[in-house]
């Protein structure tokens, strides 16, 4: 790379930058606040910038842009008003859910509302043009975004430290109670930041539109960016965040300048893994106060009564006796149940028992799928081999990723699994050539002898149950216990001598093991494997499941996923907008019951 | 002017005060004396709302507050001083006391900055000081300034000489004895029965959660079991 070359993409990483650190400040000050990780902090971004384009088209570009940070605002002022007021008592688990239903239900609103094509915005009036610098042309609109950036932080940091409102802000991040006690009005407070929160990821979104056109997807995949700089900045650190947007960007611009385009997730990977490895907290982050685990209260988990496991002895055998009564399209949905009870009790074995809240289990589901499909199509390997070795590369990535999640806890750990999800789910969307892109992989059957649906299903029964029934004989070994105890108390467990990471390291490994084998027995189950497989809303659906059947029983989350999975087989064949529909769902789940499903979760009530 | 009736509170399923009364009468100072863990600090949350009751009244100027919220509590005119003392330490000393800023009330003279550092001048060349570099007798004076500022007319301070060196202690003792001559009726905790005999008009004594005394501290130092038993001086 020329001199020249090299300060063109430095100024492109300045200008990326810009939209990053809005949205990431955005986030980082609800949290700080609130303790609310706003997963729709991306769709406010995504409604910030499909608004913008639809409204420039009669008021043009800047007063559109202007309108459309402000709508996102007062949306979020009633996103805060009418949800978030009623989830801040409720555990972490239940508030990341219902910010992800607002996610869902913002997609499908988007879907309906502008249809599935990418839109073009316009250019910025005024700034349309490319100026020379250092004999390259570079856009004169990105160098208005090169000064938002700063702008932002200057006038973020005026307001922070020169009014009495910024103050009481951070009276509020560092001790709510207190802030309180000195009559503070915390409620409306709250609003005012999810507010400027939300104009913040409105604006980051409404100014991207000259760089690149409104799409459906941009919601998870600036969410997961603004994750990534976050967790690097440190969370709750608006500095943190700029700083953190700027290495990301620029990482990213130079990945891509140097012609590593389709390298970039995995060098930013890279970057928050050197990162978190020196300093856990982020950059300029503080160590956070231990946050309440997802099972403050939880009560011992009892070993199955006989009767309890004779109940499941004669359930497998039922399930064994099916194909003799129907093998028609029963037999493809009681198939289905059974890779996704695997799935669900493999999520449950880390968020229930091993206590780390994962948003990206989907992840390693995804890689059996991907992993089987590869194997036969690419290496030619046989079925049998490739349903055998597929889980392992899940397992493999589990281990991967799992090394650094254990390293965080809470919410943390929630952001960073996501954030893993969503890199191996671009690498499967981007990666044409080797995953099949958007497209994803076709012809992926099962060998002869494995061909008709009876005998596909009888070595989906037999592999299913045996893996839940090993996840679950494991949860009653010692190593059950060990991690039971460091989630209950991480302290005390070190002090008799377990190594808290260790078992969570090896528990998220065992898990994504148990989710490959899932992920391959649907590939060949399906004969197709699509991006979705291992996309966030997969991830959530898991969630889902595991909650509908209850986080602090054993069976639960089997009889959940079999809930979950009639359910969408049947919705999904009836309503267009089914994501959105399942967002109420959970919404409703959520507010209607917080008692009966956050009881489950032993959630207390707290002023 | 505050009245406790009956009250029962803990933490979670624990209860940790069994059907306490108490009276607080205007420009009074009074004590809660009692052992480690007898539930003053609690009592002193309970009012506040921080703690929420199980049952029992808690009526102040004749209106009940025992289902407010704290901050609506804080804005009727009580005024808390954490034992821990939970200054937020990121924050200078002029915006910790902007925290605690409220509007004037009618019925007392309001504090300003300028009032508050003449009662504590050691705070005055700290002003633009963040709060955590403070020492720990600055953050205890910074405490009580910071409610100060919402114009208090009750005051409930936790502890107000724990840990402090003894000349910082008689300078705690002259602040609460002033701070009463302007009006303010004060109620706190101690466990330093010389403190309290230097700056209290009332005493109770606290254990497990229950008044044990109710009275002048003549009295309760006449009485030697409750001294020998209760008390750790
Ligand atoms: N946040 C809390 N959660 C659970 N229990 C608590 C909590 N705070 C106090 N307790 C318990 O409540 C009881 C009363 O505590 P409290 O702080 O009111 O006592 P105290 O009289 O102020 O004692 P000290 O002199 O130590 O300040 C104690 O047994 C204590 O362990
Ligand atoms: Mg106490």
């Amino acid at each position: 790379m020329s001199g020249s070359a090299i300060l063109l993409q430095f100024l492109n990483g300045l200008a990326g930058a810009s939209s990053l650190f809005l949205l990431a400040a955005g986030l980082s000050l609800i949290f700080g606040v609130t303790r609310i990780v706003n997963f729709a902090h991306g769709s406010l971004y995504m409604l910030g910038m499909y608004l913008a384009v639809w409204l420039s088209e009669s008021v043009g570009f800047w007063p559109s842009a202007l309108t459309a940070a402000l709508a996102v605002a007062a949306l979020g002022a009633a996103i805060e008003m009418s949800l978030l007021r009623r989830l801040y008592p409720v555990p972490e688990l239940l508030q990341l859910l219902a910010t992800f239903a607002l996610v869902l239900i913002a997609r499908d609103f988007a879907l309906w509302a502008w249809g599935p094509e990418d839109l073009l915005g316009p250019r910025a009036p005024g700034l349309e043009d490319a100026v020379e610098i250092a004999g390259g042309r570079f856009p004169e609109y990105d160098l208005f975004l090169i000064v938002v950036g700063p702008l932002v932080l200057a006038a973020l940091h005026l307001l922070l430290t020169r009014t009495r409102w910024g103050i009481l802000v951070r009276a509020a991040t560092q001790d709510r109670d207190m802030a309180g006690a000195l009559g503070v009005n915390q409620k409306w407070l709250f609003t005012e930041v999810f507010a400027l929160g939300a104009l913040l990821a409105g604006l980051g979104g409404a100014l991207s539109v000259p760089r690149e056109p409104a799409n459906l997807t941009i919601d998870l995949s600036v969410l997961s960016d603004a994750f990534v700089v976050v967790v690097v900045g440190g969370l709750g650190s608006i500095p943190g965040a700029f700083l953190a947007a700027l290495l990301i960007a620029e990482v990213k611009a130079f990945a891509i300048g140097l012609g590593f385009s389709k390298a970039t997730l995995v060098v930013e990977f890279i970057v928050m893994a050197a990162v978190l490895v020196l300093r856990p907290w982020g950059l300029l982050g503080r160590e956070a106060a231990p946050l309440r685990g997802p099972a403050a209260l939880e009560p011992p988990l009892a070993l199955p009564s006989r009767n309890v496991l004779r109940a499941l002895l004669a359930l497998a055998a039922a399930l064994a006796l099916v194909p003799l009564l129907s093998r028609g399209y029963a037999l493809v949905l009681l198939s289905d149940v059974l890779v996704f009870a695997l799935f669900a009790v493999s999520l449950h074995f880390i968020t229930g028992p091993g206590g780390m809240l994962s948003f990206g289990h989907a992840a390693y589901f995804g890689l059996g799928a991907y992993g089987a499909g590869l194997l036969l199509l690419r290496a030619g390997a046989p079925m049998e081999a490739a349903l055998v070795l597929a889980p392992l590369a899940a397992g493999i990535g589990a281990l991967a990723f799992g090394w650094f999640c254990v390293r965080l806890s809470g919410v943390y750990l929630a952001m960073l699994t996501l954030a893993f999800a969503q890199i191996v789910w671009s690498v499967a969307f981007q990666w044409d050539a080797f995953t099949g892109g958007s497209n994803g992989l076709i012809g992926v059957w099962p060998s002869a002898w494995l061909a008709s649906r009876t005998a596909y299903y009888y070595l989906t029964l037999g592999a299913c149950l045996a893996g839940i029934a090993i996840l679950w004989r494991v949860l009653y070994s010692p190593f059950g216990y060990a991690l039971r105890a460091s989630r209950d108390s991480p302290l005390r467990a070190g002090a008799i001598g377990i190594d808290v990471r260790a078992q969570q390291w090896a528990a998220f490994t065992l898990a994504g093991l148990a989710a490959g084998i899932a992920g391959a027995l649907y590939a060949f189950s399906k004969g197709s494997i699509s991006p979705e497989t291992l996309s966030v809303p997969r991830s959530v659906d898991a969630l889902v499941m595991v909650l509908l059947g209850g986080i602090q029983t054993l069976t639960g989350p089997a009889w959940g996923a079999a809930l979950f999975t009639w359910l969408q087989d049947s919705a999904s064949r009836e309503f267009d907008y089914w994501r959105a529909v399942l967002g109420a769902v959970i919404l409703a789940l959520v507010l209607a019951l917080p008692g009966g499903v956050g009881g489950l979760l032993g959630g207390r009530s707290t002023r | 002017m505050l009245e406790i009736r009956r009250l029962r509170a803990g933490y979670g399923r624990a209860t940790v005060l069994f059907d306490l009364d108490l009276v607080l009468n205007a420009g009074e100072v009074t004590v809660l004396l009692g052992r480690n863990g007898a539930g003053k600090s609690t009592t002193l949350k309970s009012v506040m709302g921080l703690v929420q009751p199980t049952s029992g009244e808690i009526v102040f100027e004749g209106k009940r507050i025992d289902s407010l919220a704290p901050y609506r509590i804080a804005r009727l005119g009580l005024g808390y001083v954490p034992e821990e003392r939970r200054i937020f330490t990121d924050l200078t000393v002029d915006q910790n006391l902007e925290v605690g800023r409220r509007p004037p009330r009618p019925d007392v003279p309001e504090w300003t900055a300028d009032r508050v550092f003449s009662l504590f001048p050691h705070l005055a060349a700290a002003r633009s000081r963040a709060a955590a570099r403070l020492s720990g007798g600055e953050q205890k004076m910074l405490a009580i300034s910071r409610t100060l500022m919402g114009n208090p007319s009750v005051l409930l301070l936790d502890e107000p000489s724990e840990g402090l060196a003894p000349l910082i202690v008689e300078h705690m003792a002259r602040t609460i004895i002033e701070l009463k001559r302007t009006g303010l009726a004060v109620l706190l905790c101690e466990q330093n029965l010389r403190f309290a005999r230097r700056v209290a008009d009332r005493a109770y004594v606290i254990e497990t959660g229950q008044v044990r005394y109710g009275g002048t501290l003549a009295g309760l130092e006449a009485d030697s079991t409750l001294r020998g038993g209760y008390l750790s001086i």
